[in-house]
């Protein structure tokens, strides 16, 4: 595990420890194929007053991990600790807010932050007068007899943030709280969570927030352990000393998050070497997990990283920023491109090949074969499919033929995914054709 | 600390000075409050009573008639309503009682109940004897049987479904399970349920009716109703009557429709999940009302109060096994155990059925009852064909007219709420004066009351068409068959087949009523499934009662799987404008 050579604060290091995890496993049995490891080996410890933030890319377990914590999942094996008694359930004392706020809707604000006290039996009047003081910090007054649905996304949030403090948790744990909310609001949520953090007015110790945004974690954390894809693993922990209020534009902040950046697309040494020809993407050979991303998607990055200001090499915080992406969303899109040769990662830079330039400078039909040729070369499941179809005297093959032989590399929903990010590719490039109805592959072309 | 909050002091300070609304509320509730104890009771009073007043053609007793009328359909939707809370909750919690409640649930939705009305009576009536409660009792589990299945199935389908956020706040925040039941389950179930408990209830006017008069063997029981009354004007040649008990009826499902389902829908609005809040909400005078009264309101306040303690209680019971007969009692084995228990019992179940058939009836009987089941499905796709051939090119052109449609489509829902057996004297009249076939002309009677529930699908289908769908026909001119084949066809066959089915499955029902009609002394008989139905249940013949019924199920449930479930399923996976 590696951490960053920063000044350390004592604060948060003598804090008590309200959870520990050691060795934290979850794996999803399958009937016949290879079992699903979501999470690997995880062990963590939280203490009070600090804000710890789990970065990852999708699909790395971390809101596992969280539900994990919530006693809302169970582990495979390893030992959840909250509070030094074992959890076997959702422990007292902890409190969550989700990423699609998940109120009901047949409540009123004021209901809708009453429900976790009644849930623990607390006297009506007692019940309201702590849900008004919630309303009343959270920035809700006023609201109390709106329905969730006569809201806005930012105020639905805010529904979110005082039902969960209404129970005076010691831990408050947060799903990609601001990641359904627009640009603007989602920022005012931010820094006003942060300030009744600072003047210590949230009656909670600790914070635990899920996020794939690395300028949010680096605004909002004190702490921060990113994880890695397939299994979900604690890869590194980064603590940040920023003092509060964090602005976006000191340079220390900017550093800060380049080297996030440079962390999240640089793998291990050994995983390096194992999969050297998948790239970024999980999995090798056939059982390489691609991501469904329109062919469309792939010609525009190249298109974009070609032209001006970048001139074929991008940071890629940067072109994120320019291209309004977030990071999660946008690796997948370098890695394909990485896949394909069209481009190359090279300290935190995106670059595009040779052949990247000449798919960005080709006509139509000239893109279609450099794409055929490279989905040939280098994604072997292309290959597969390509070739199982010329055997074949019929030259058509079903889905499942293929689908199936994925699912022992991969979850059923991943192997879907894959199945699709071929089909398209297979068609833009003319490899093969797809009947969907019949569910099966074949080498015609209508023309 | 002193709080100064509008929603804290709400609670004390209100203006108690009454308005207009609340006349108009007082009045309702009090009307209401006096029909109630009136109509009660009634019920209590001997059987011999019945005797004593007879069911008259008065058309000023109707009044009195159809509200006793209305009191069983009443009666029968809270007992639907406790049933579907009870058999819902259990099938979708308990993974054992899934396995058996709902293909149980499935079946029973299948079963004819009309064929089951006489032994229905009989049962009742030992339980009290001597006494009107048993009698009404009857009809209204027959009404019951009507309308259960359905809520049920909607409600256990909510539970099932409901969304993962919602399912993990009340985890996290550690609800109990009746805080969950209330604040969650019913919640999310509640559009749901009251879309069922509305068509369940216009299901049930049809069998009100038939369920009145009711004759087991040789005596005839009558009780006081509309369906009484059509009965006896049937016995008397009165059409006359039978045109006043139409009226009364229309009044009836007319002001049904306005004091407590439109209140309703406009309520359990607020239940949908979606977040947005766009569209029309649909609205209600009488709600409205309500929701402006003042005195109503404070004096409704506690009786609300209390009502919404409910939910907010944990009342949890602690676990009754120790740890370790609970371990037992989730693992494999007792899974196991239970397995072979439910098969050895539907086996059993399955031999009683047929020794009580062959104590009296032979394979001969058996092949009869088949083909006369066989004649009944061709009437049964025959008029499915023609109901659809005639409503689904006028369900879209209303469909694509929002103002004609906003006109029609009420006056669709309230014509598939009509019983149509009511009417069913016209008809009769019409084909023995003019000496047409029974077996061809007492056929459309079996769709009269359902194929309405095409026409209001279709209608809907076709103004939820798409208008940039509409609008692209139009620019590439795609016109005359091309037109519908491509373009208008697809767009509503989703909502075609889900009126299809109840359309379907009502005409089956129908077909017991519908196959035999009579006009005083004359009787028409058409050849067909129902009849035979009809005709045992009359004889008191229960053998012949219990295989007409069972084949009769066992040819709704195959024409489901086979026909309607494909389609449907081939309506959700190809055909969704999303």
């Amino acid at each position: 595990m590696a951490t960053f050579d920063l000044p350390k604060t004592t604060a948060a290091m003598a804090g008590v420890p309200l959870v520990d995890l050691a060795g934290v496993c979850k794996v999803y049995h399958k009937q016949d194929n290879l079992d699903l490891v979501v999470l690997e080996d995880v062990s963590l410890t939280i203490r009070e007053g600090e804000i710890v933030g789990l970065l990852g890319r999708s699909g790395s377990g971390k809101s596992t991990l969280l539900r994990i914590i919530a006693g809302l999942i169970r582990p495979s094996s390893g030992s959840v600790h909250w509070r030094g008694q074992p959890v076997s359930g959702p422990s007292e004392g902890v409190a969550m807010v989700f990423q699609s706020f998940a109120l009901f809707p047949w409540l009123t604000v004021l209901e809708n932050v009453e429900v976790g006290l009644e849930a623990i039996g607390v006297p009506a009047v007692e019940r309201r007068r702590r849900a008004l003081e919630a309303i009343d910090l959270i920035g809700l007054d006023g609201f109390e007899s709106a329905y969730p649905k006569e809201l806005s996304g930012g105020m639905r949030q805010r529904v979110g943030f005082a039902r969960a403090l209404v129970v005076h948790p010691r831990l408050m744990l947060m799903d990609e709280p601001f990641s359904a909310l627009d640009v603007l609001t989602a920022e005012t949520l931010r820094t006003d969570l942060i300030d009744l953090w600072m003047e210590g007015r949230l009656p909670i110790k600790s914070i635990l927030m899920v996020t794939h945004n690395i300028e949010e974690a680096v605004l909002m954390c004190d702490r921060l352990l990113i994880f890695s894809s397939n299994p979900g693993q604690v890869a590194s922990e980064v603590r940040i000393d920023l003092d509060h209020p964090r602005s976006r534009a000191d340079p220390a902040f900017r550093q800060l998050v380049d080297e996030i950046y440079g962390r999240m697309t640089q793998r291990a040494p050994a995983e390096k070497m194992e999969k050297r020809v998948s790239e970024g993407l999980p999995g090798t050979g056939i059982g390489m997990a691609l991501p469904h991303l329109s062919t469309n998607v792939l010609a525009g990055l190249m298109e974009a990283l070609a032209a001006r200001p970048y001139d074929g090499r991008a940071d890629l915080p940067d072109l994120a920023a320019t291209l309004q992406m977030e990071a999660d969303e946008i690796f997948p899109m370098v890695e394909t491109l990485q896949l394909l040769r069209f481009a190359e990662m090279a300290d935190g830079d995106v670059q595009l090949t040779e052949l990247g330039r000449h798919f960005v400078n080709s006509d139509v039909d000239a893109r279609k074969r450099l794409f055929a040729e490279h989905l040939l070369a280098y994604v072997p499941l292309a290959a597969l499919i390509r070739r199982v179809l010329d055997e074949r005297s019929s030259h058509l093959a079903p889905f499942t033929r293929f689908s199936e032989e994925l699912e022992d590399f991969m979850s059923e929903d991943r192997a879907e995914e894959t199945m699709r990010a071929i089909i398209s590719w297979g068609r833009y490039a003319e490899l093969f054709g797809y009947d969907e109805q019949a569910k099966q592959f074949n080498l015609e072309n209508p023309t | 600390m002193t709080m100064h909050h509008p929603a804290m002091e709400a609670v004390h300070r209100r203006r108690y000075v009454p308005n207009l609304w609340d006349a108009l509320a007082f009045g309702l509730v009090f009307a209401g409050l006096i029909i109630l104890v009136h109509g009660g009771r009634e019920t209590l009073a001997p059987l011999a009573s019945l005797e004593r007043s007879p069911v008259s053609l008065d058309p000023a007793k109707l009044p009195e008639y159809a509200l006793r009328t209305t009191m069983r359909m009443l009666a029968a939707i809270i007992a639907s309503l406790v049933f579907t809370f009870a058999y819902g909750a259990l099938a979708a919690k308990s993974r054992r009682a899934e396995m058996v409640l709902v293909p149980l649930l499935d079946i029973l939705q299948s079963v004819p109940v009309l064929g089951f009305l006489s032994f229905t009576v009989l049962g009742f009536m030992a339980l009290f004897p001597g006494q009107v409660v048993g009698v009404e009792l009857a009809a209204i589990f027959a009404i019951f049987t009507s309308q259960a299945w359905n809520m049920t199935f909607s409600f256990y389908q909510s539970l099932k479904t409901v969304p993962g956020d919602l399912d993990e706040v009340s985890r996290a925040f550690r609800l109990s399970g009746w805080q969950r039941f209330w604040r969650l389950e019913v919640p999310f179930s509640m559009p749901g349920l009251v879309w069922n408990t509305m068509m369940s209830m216009s299901g049930g006017w049809f069998f009100v009716v038939a369920s009145e008069a009711i004759s087991v063997g040789n005596t005839t029981i009558t009780l006081p109703g509309i369906g009484a009354y059509v009965a006896l004007a049937i016995e008397q040649r009165n059409l006359a009557a039978v045109g006043w008990a139409v009226a009364a009826m229309l009044a009836v499902i007319l002001i049904y429709d306005q004091l407590l389902f439109r209140p309703l829908v406009a309520w359990s609005d607020k239940f949908r999940v979606e977040q947005s809040a766009g569209g029309s909400a649909p609205r209600s005078w009488l709600l409205d009302a309500a929701r402006r009264t003042r005195l109503l309101q404070i004096v409704l306040a506690p009786v609300g109060d209390l009502l919404g303690r409910v939910p907010q209680q944990r009342l949890q019971l602690s676990p009754a096994l120790p740890n370790k007969a609970r371990k037992l009692w989730r693992g494999a084995w007792a899974d196991r155990a239970w397995s072979v228990l439910v098969v050895v019992v539907s086996v059993y179940a399955l031999w009683l059925i047929a020794s009580f058939v062959a104590t009296e009836l032979a394979w001969p009987e058996v092949a009869k009852v088949l083909g006369l089941g066989v004649i009944t499905m061709l009437r049964v796709v025959v008029l499915m064909a023609l109901a659809t051939v005639i409503w689904v090119p006028a369900g879209v052109w209303i469909g694509l007219r929002p103002r004609v449609a906003e006109r029609v489509q009420p006056l669709a829902q309230f014509l598939a709420a009509f019983p149509a057996n009511i009417v069913f004297p016209f008809a009769v009249v019409a084909i023995v004066r003019l000496g047409l076939s029974p077996d061809v002309c007492l056929s459309p009677l079996m769709v009269l009351g359902t194929q309405w529930y095409i026409l209001f699908n279709v209608i809907a289908g076709a103004s939820a068409f798409p208008n940039d769908l509409k609008e692209a026909a139009s620019t590439f001119r795609i016109r005359g068959w091309s037109w519908w084949r491509k373009v208008i066809l697809p767009g509503i066959f989703p909502y075609y087949v889900t009126g299809a089915i109840t359309a379907s499955g009502g005409s089956w029902n129908a077909s017991i009523v519908a196959e035999v009609a009579s006009w005083g002394g004359t009787r028409l008989t058409a050849h067909g499934l129902g009849a035979y139905i009809a005709q045992a249940t009359e004889a008191g013949d229960y053998p012949r009662v219990v295989l007409g019924v069972a084949v009769m199920s066992l040819f709704v449930i195959v024409f489901n799987r086979l026909l309607w479930r494909p389609l449907y399923a081939f309506a959700g996976r190809r055909m969704r404008l999303d």
